[in-house]
């Protein structure tokens, strides 16, 4: 569920001659997602810190010129670059005091904006629809720039989209009322031209879009458009089509309806929408559906279930103008520019499945990064969520790749120690919160490179990966089966305890593996010199330990499994496994999972396996059972419901083979003794809850006050 | 039967008064108890625990301790004096200044000629008994603290008195202390308590000079007196035992502690085979929710009453016949006489406290209901007086006319008339002057038609004044034809004024004819003594109840038992309703039928059909419930006359008003015992 939080004020607005404008110009985000540039509609650019709210630096032109563009910062030379009086362009460095004394070049037609794209660098959008590469403009500032838009065509809004390798820039135009969509492909250049459908009841009174926003999804740019109808429709351009101009000039634009705001009768006169992620869009300017007209809210809305996700009034003039940054949203309304926080978690199909059944606090520490349902829905891979989810409409996020891509690019080459040293000191700098793209990424390129390159197995790093709860199976599905692979025990805990969507087919697979190293003796001792969870291991030292009466003359319990010779006696309160294995085990027992994906993987498991578990499950049964026993950690162990629950579907997938083995006779005819026990112990328990119904009617006696006056008949 | 509208009422607060000592006569089987406020109590146990008479006590009198002495009464207090009762006319006869501060304790000697008292000031005073007083006789050797406790070895020579820290056992006729036991020094409690002194509250001395004390550090301690040496010790409570009682044959003893609970030690041996015999606890009894201040071991119970103001009978089951009425165990709370009248004309209540009366006027509503509904009041009751007595003596007795204008109320020193006056909302009262021949009444009564006002007076004579506008003029005197000395404790009048019944505790019932003026006759003496009494409205039957739950039906005008009385006796009372415990403490008629006769006692009330059977020996006397499943010709066969009804619990008191409405008067013991001190604090499961 989407939420707002409790926003701030940045900096006042300039007051302008026209009301209607609300005296911003544009705002950019700098080199750290913290900081903005915040370009006002006269001539000065002020670079903001936004945690702190105060000004950082602020540059401004002499009196009578006026900057025409807001500026832009350039990454790749630290420089900030506006346009002055239309043509002039200006770059300057953050140590600059004076803009005038700044480089500037003089080009030969009117600039409508400079765009910047993440590693990309800089284009220049002309007035009359020209794009070309800064570094070339500067180069030669007085060539010669065609004219692109046809007479009386107008740009309205431009943007840059950024689709795996490949830039585009794209730009809306008005001509005599009716709309058109460039989408301007860069290296190597392609130029395609659509028309919007009109809106309206009548063609002559279409009426003009509020806004636009892009993002790339898919192989898809998705352009979204709010009409002053409080329509929102979103077009989708396809990156794969041929990009060619039809020579009839442009190409029908298909849209579909996203959202239908209630405007309560009057048209929005300045209201705006931006796309948030790929299933959530921040509209500010419409009224709130519950409130009255007369008031104007920030909303975000989920278009996949068209739901009004949060919503929060804005007091005051509202422009018509947002921009989104950093899990902030910038909003220019009255007097001032205040910043709203907002937070649009995915809607996760592992929750919506019942999946996440373990409710111990080591899962909600972190909230982990699950699939987003309508992602699964489309089956894409995970991979991919993560490319998409970088160049969404959050570009803030590049800079944040500055470290993740140093370490990402360490992991092809350098060695075991030096990626690990690298990964923990990257987990150490930053919030995991914002590396959760990367680290999936990173937990990717580090299974996959182990899997090609055998000797590198960077353990300690994966498992602070796996750690920091960011991590899901979806992510890096090969993580667990390279632990089990690498016999790392640690990490397939670790991973069993912080995935919340481990298949039934990997749980199965690491409950044989975990079962079949106890029988075999070699890789036994690996399992019992594994260093996993202390907390877990302790508590299940303290169970299997042997019952009082049972001499131990000095030995451990640690060679504890049973011979596999003669399973069918298992001595009660006895664990029948190790205490690694157990904890292990216990792992296994709690990982979510769905009985209909289970079962038919369950079948796989040897008889003796099967045996070994059994008599385990039982072991803890008892342990249960008894009257000492005190649950101290609900995360550690395993709930009494999910041992029952494996015993039944244990039975369900091999009860001919059980009845068949005779060494299975004496546990089963155990656990039918207990079962039976319980089931008499509840049905007392049944008979002894009509008794305790009936004490309670006897004690609701009627409340009698003082005095009251009653009808009573004598017979 | 029909159906009754019922005024259930719970606004009578009414608050007993915790139970400070208790006295036990042997001889006559009275016993004498006294309660916080000073009030003293006699109820016959050969009676079933008939509460026969009440002495109101007095503001700025406690009663400590209580003893007879043969037939005379004795109690002293914190005010230092000792009191003589007149048991005859329900007053103290004399009162006795010790002169030795606070009084804690009194006790005679088995021979009732002397009276030893224990004073604040640590001495311990010797009384003679005079004919009609005491005289002082001796001061004992002066101890270092106040005499809490006293026992009298039954020859009559030796004290054992209970002091702060020790007992001293003194020789009565030179009044020092036995040469060869000085004193025996009871141990202080363990732990935090050892700085705190402990209060030997009670003692006993048994003939075999053994001396059996009670302390405040929860000990029961067993002593020789010769030697001066400690026996045994039993630990029975972490608070105090207050209260000793010992049986005549000395083998069985009841310590009450403060945790509410009575503990049993008997004089046993320890083994069968063994001669030797030693005190061992045997048993523990628990019946109170606070400390037990006083104890009585009779023959064949353990009485018990302390702070939380029960009466509790509690029968030794190997001393009494099985099944029997004396193996019930009983506990009285409520007064056996009635502290609320009845205005049935006006639908107003007085409610009699020792201090105050109160006057209320029921609700009302005009709705009628089914069986089992409440009914929205439309009008809420209301206090209409709050009338404080004059002067320190409580409240004796009080009464209300039919028609609710007049009211009285007497005490040992005053009886005082007031005439109230309605006037819509407003209410007006004015005391009326009653002539000087009235100094005090025993009971008091006022006619059908309210013009006139009776009083019982000493000998059981009755007093008439006859009552008209704010004036009470006196017209007569009654004296009934016996020599009976005791004082009236029921009476009541015709409804047609043609007859008046008095009752006394010696169990006589006279009938005056006022028309004359003269004394009509004397209802045959039953053994039990009359707990409640009516005159029938318009029949000239007088039906008594008695305290053994008997009841009679005696025929004025032929002056013999009626027809239907006879065949009650004839078939015998049912045996469910002869085991009630309770006495029935209010008979009534119903206006509308006259074969209807509504009685109740603290647990229930009754209505008698006297047209109908009565119920069969095998029968079940409380039907109401199966009566009510059955169909009409099944339940005419079932029914029979007694109609009990068991809905309305702790009743004080069940009339029935002109307009064919019950009053019913609640008092839910747990708002007594929400209203009481906290007990002592008790480990208790699961707190």
């Amino acid at each position: 569920m989407a939420a707002l939080y409790e926003g701030y004020t940045l900096c006042a607005l300039l007051k302008t001659p026209n009301s209607l404008v609300s005296g911003i110009n544009g705002i950019e985000v700098d080199s750290d997602i913290d900081h903005v540039v915040v370009t006002d509609s006269t001539r000065s650019v002020t670079l903001y810190k936004v945690s702190d709210q105060k000004p950082l630096g602020s540059w401004t032109l002499k009196q009578g010129q006026s900057l025409s563009c807001p500026a832009v910062y350039n990454a790749g030379t630290k420089e900030y670059v506006s346009v002055s009086d239309g043509k002039v362009i200006r770059v300057w460095k953050a140590e600059d005091l004076l803009l005038d004394k700044a480089f500037k070049a003089t080009l030969s037609a009117n600039v409508w904006r400079v765009h910047a794209v993440p590693g990309g660098g800089l284009f220049v959008l002309f007035v009359r629809g020209a794009v070309r590469l800064l570094d070339d403009v500067l180069a030669a500032p007085q060539q010669p720039i065609e004219e692109v838009l046809g007479q009386e065509e107008n740009i309205r809004w431009s943007a840059t989209v950024t689709a795996e390798t490949q830039h585009f820039v794209i730009f809306t135009t008005e001509q005599n009322s009716c709309h058109f969509l460039y989408v301007q492909r860069l290296k190597p250049n392609s130029l395609q031209k659509f028309s919007l459908e009109p809106q309206g009841p009548a063609p002559q009174e279409a009426q003009a879009p509020l806004s636009f926003s892009a993002c790339y999804q898919e192989g898809h740019i998705r352009l979204l458009c709010l009409y002053p109808d409080g329509h929102v429709y979103q077009s989708l351009v396809s990156m794969r089509g041929p990009p060619a101009l039809p020579p009839g000039g442009a190409a029908p634009l298909p849209r579909t309806q996203l959202l239908g705001l209630h405007v309560g009768g009057a048209l929005l006169e300045a209201a705006s929408a931006i796309y948030l992620d790929d299933c959530h869009v921040a509209v500010v300017g419409a009224p709130h559906p519950a409130a009255g007209p007369g008031t104007n809210f920030l909303c975000i809305w989920n278009t996949n279930f068209q739901t009004l996700q949060a919503g929060k009034e804005i007091p005051g003039k509202v422009y018509g103008q947002l921009w989104s940054y950093a899990g902030k949203l910038f909003i220019p309304h009255g007097r001032s520019l205040t910043v709203i926080p907002y937070e649009c978690p995915t809607s996760s199909l592992a929750t919506a499945l019942g999946k996440l059944k373990r409710a111990g606090s080591r899962d909600s520490r972190v909230p982990a990064c699950v699939p987003s349902w309508s992602s699964l829905l489309d089956g894409r891979t995970p991979s991919d969520l993560i490319e998409s989810s970088q160049n969404k409409a959050k570009p803030v996020q590049a800079s944040s790749a500055g470290p993740a891509d140093h370490v990402l690019g360490l992991v092809e080459t350098a060695t075991v120690e030096a990626v690990q040293r690298e990964v923990e000191a990257l987990l150490s700098r930053a919030d995991p919160q914002d590396l959760n793209p990367w680290l999936g990424q990173l937990a990717c390129s580090l299974v996959s490179r182990s899997s090609t390159d055998p000797p590198f197995y960077p353990a300690s790093g994966l498992a602070a990966l796996v750690r920091t709860g960011s991590l899901c199976h979806s992510v890096c599905p090969e993580l667990l089966l390279l632990a089990l692979e690498k016999r790392d025990y640690l990490l397939a805990q670790l991973c069993l305890q912080a995935f919340p969507d481990v298949p039934e087919n990997i749980t199965c697979c690491c409950l044989k593996t975990f079962l079949r190293v106890s029988v075999s003796s070699a890789p036994e001792a690996e399992v019992q010199t594994a260093c996993l969870e202390p907390s877990s291991l302790s508590f299940m030292e303290t169970h299997s330990a042997p019952q009082r009466g049972i001499e131990l003359n000095g030995f451990t319990s640690t060679g504890g499994g049973p011979d596999p010779e003669k399973p069918s006696s298992p001595p009660i309160h006895t664990c029948p496994l190790g205490v690694h294995k157990a904890v292990l085990l216990n792992e296994v027992i709690q990982t979510p999972y769905s009985d209909a994906f289970l079962l038919p993987h369950l079948k796989d498991l040897s008889p003796q396996q099967l045996m070994l578990f059994l008599q385990y499950l039982h072991f803890l049964y008892l342990q249960y059972s008894q009257d000492s026993f005190k649950q101290e950690d609900k995360s550690i162990a395993p709930t009494l419901t999910q041992i029952m629950d494996w015993v039944c579907l244990l039975l369900d997938a091999h009860f001919t083979v059980l009845v068949m083995t005779p060494e299975a006779r004496g546990l089963l005819v155990n656990l039918h003794i207990f079962v039976r026990s319980q089931v008499r112990f509840c049905s007392e328990l049944g008979k002894l809850e009509g008794s305790l119904q009936e004490i309670q009617t006897l004690r609701r006696q009627k409340e009698m006050g003082q005095y009251c006056i009653q009808v009573i008949k004598i017979f | 039967m029909g159906e009754f509208k019922v005024h259930r009422v719970r606004f009578f607060d009414y608050m007993p008064s915790a139970i400070s000592a208790m006295a036990f006569n042997v001889h006559t089987e009275r016993l004498a108890v006294a309660r916080a406020d000073g009030t003293v109590e006699i109820y016959n146990f050969a009676d079933n625990c008939f509460q026969e008479k009440v002495i109101p006590g007095k503001d700025g009198r406690t009663v400590e301790a209580l003893c007879w002495a043969g037939q005379r009464l004795f109690s002293t207090g914190l005010n230092g004096e000792i009191v003589e009762y007149d048991l005859e006319n329900l007053r103290s006869k004399y009162t006795v200044e010790a002169y030795g501060g606070p009084v804690w304790t009194i006790s005679s000697n088995s021979q009732g000629t002397q009276l030893a008292v224990g004073c604040e000031d640590g001495t311990v005073k010797i009384f003679e008994l005079v004919e009609d007083s005491i005289q002082f006789q001796s001061n004992f050797d002066r101890l270092k603290s106040r005499v809490l406790s006293l026992s009298w070895h039954p020859s009559g020579t030796q004290i054992a008195a209970g002091t702060m820290d020790m007992i001293r056992v003194f020789n009565v006729t030179t009044g020092e202390t036995c040469t060869a036991l000085l004193q025996m020094m009871v141990d202080r409690a363990a732990g935090a308590n050892k700085k705190k002194e402990v209060a030997v509250w009670s003692v006993v001395f048994l003939s075999d000079n053994t001396v059996i004390s009670g302390d405040s550090a929860g000990k029961v301690q067993v002593w020789d007196s010769q030697m001066g040496t400690l026996i045994r010790t039993h630990l029975v409570t972490k608070w105090d035992v207050m209260a000793l009682a010992v049986s005549r044959d000395e083998s069985s003893l009841l310590a009450g502690t403060s945790e509410g609970s009575v503990v049993q030690f008997q004089f046993i041996s320890a083994r069968l085979d063994q001669p030797d015999k030693e005190w061992q606890r045997t048993r523990t009894l628990r019946s109170h929710s606070h400390d037990v201040r006083a104890l009585v071991h009779t023959d064949t119970a353990a009485v018990s009453g302390g702070n939380d103001a029960h009466l509790v009978v509690r029968p030794f089951m190997e001393k009494v016949v099985k099944g029997s009425k004396e193996s019930a165990p009983c506990k009285i709370t409520f007064p056996h006489r009635s502290l609320v009248s009845c205005g049935k004309k006006a639908g107003i209540l007085l409610f009699q406290f020792p201090e105050r009366l109160e006057v209320w006027r029921l609700g009302e509503s005009n709705e009628n209901g089914i069986p089992g509904e409440e009914l929205s009041v439309t009008k809420k009751p209301e206090a209409l007086i709050h009338l404080k007595r004059k002067g320190d003596d409580h409240i004796c007795c009080s009464t209300l006319s039919p028609c609710g204008g007049w009211l009285a109320y007497a005490s040992a020193s005053s009886v005082r008339l007031f005439q109230l006056q309605y006037d819509n909302d407003s209410i007006a009262l004015t005391k009326v002057k009653l002539p000087k021949v009235l100094r005090w009444a025993n009971q008091l009564c006022f006619s059908a038609d309210s013009s006139r006002l009776f009083a019982s007076f000493s000998q059981s004579s009755v007093l008439v004044f006859a009552l008209s506008k704010s004036e009470a003029k006196y017209v007569h005197t009654l004296k009934p034809k016996s020599v009976s000395k005791q004082a009236v404790h029921l009476m009541s009048t015709s409804d047609d004024g043609q007859w008046l019944a008095t009752a006394n505790s010696d169990c006589e019932v006279h009938v005056y004819n006022l028309k004359k003026l003269k004394y009509h006759c004397t209802v045959p003496v039953y053994g039990s003594c009359p707990s409640a009494m009516a005159i029938h409205p318009t029949g000239s039957n007088v039906v008594m109840v008695h305290a053994d739950q008997k009841i009679f039906e005696y025929s004025l005008e032929q002056k013999e038992y009626t027809e239907w009385s006879r065949s009650l006796a004839k078939k015998g009372l049912h045996g469910s309703w002869l085991n009630r415990v309770a006495p029935v403490t209010h008979v009534s008629f119903s206006a509308s039928n006259p074969d209807y006769i509504i009685l109740h006692d603290m647990n229930m009330f009754c209505i008698i059909d006297k047209s109908l059977p009565l119920p069969e020996k095998d029968s079940d006397l409380c039907n109401q419930n199966q009566l009510r499943s059955m169909n009409e010709a099944a339940r005419v066969k079932d029914s029979h006359a007694f109609k009990i009804c068991e809905m309305f619990k702790n009743l004080l008191c069940v009339g029935l008003m002109e307009d064919h409405s019950l009053v019913v008067v609640e008092r839910p013991l747990l708002d007594i015992a929400t209203r009481l001190p906290a007990p002592v604090r008790q480990k208790k499961f699961a707190t």
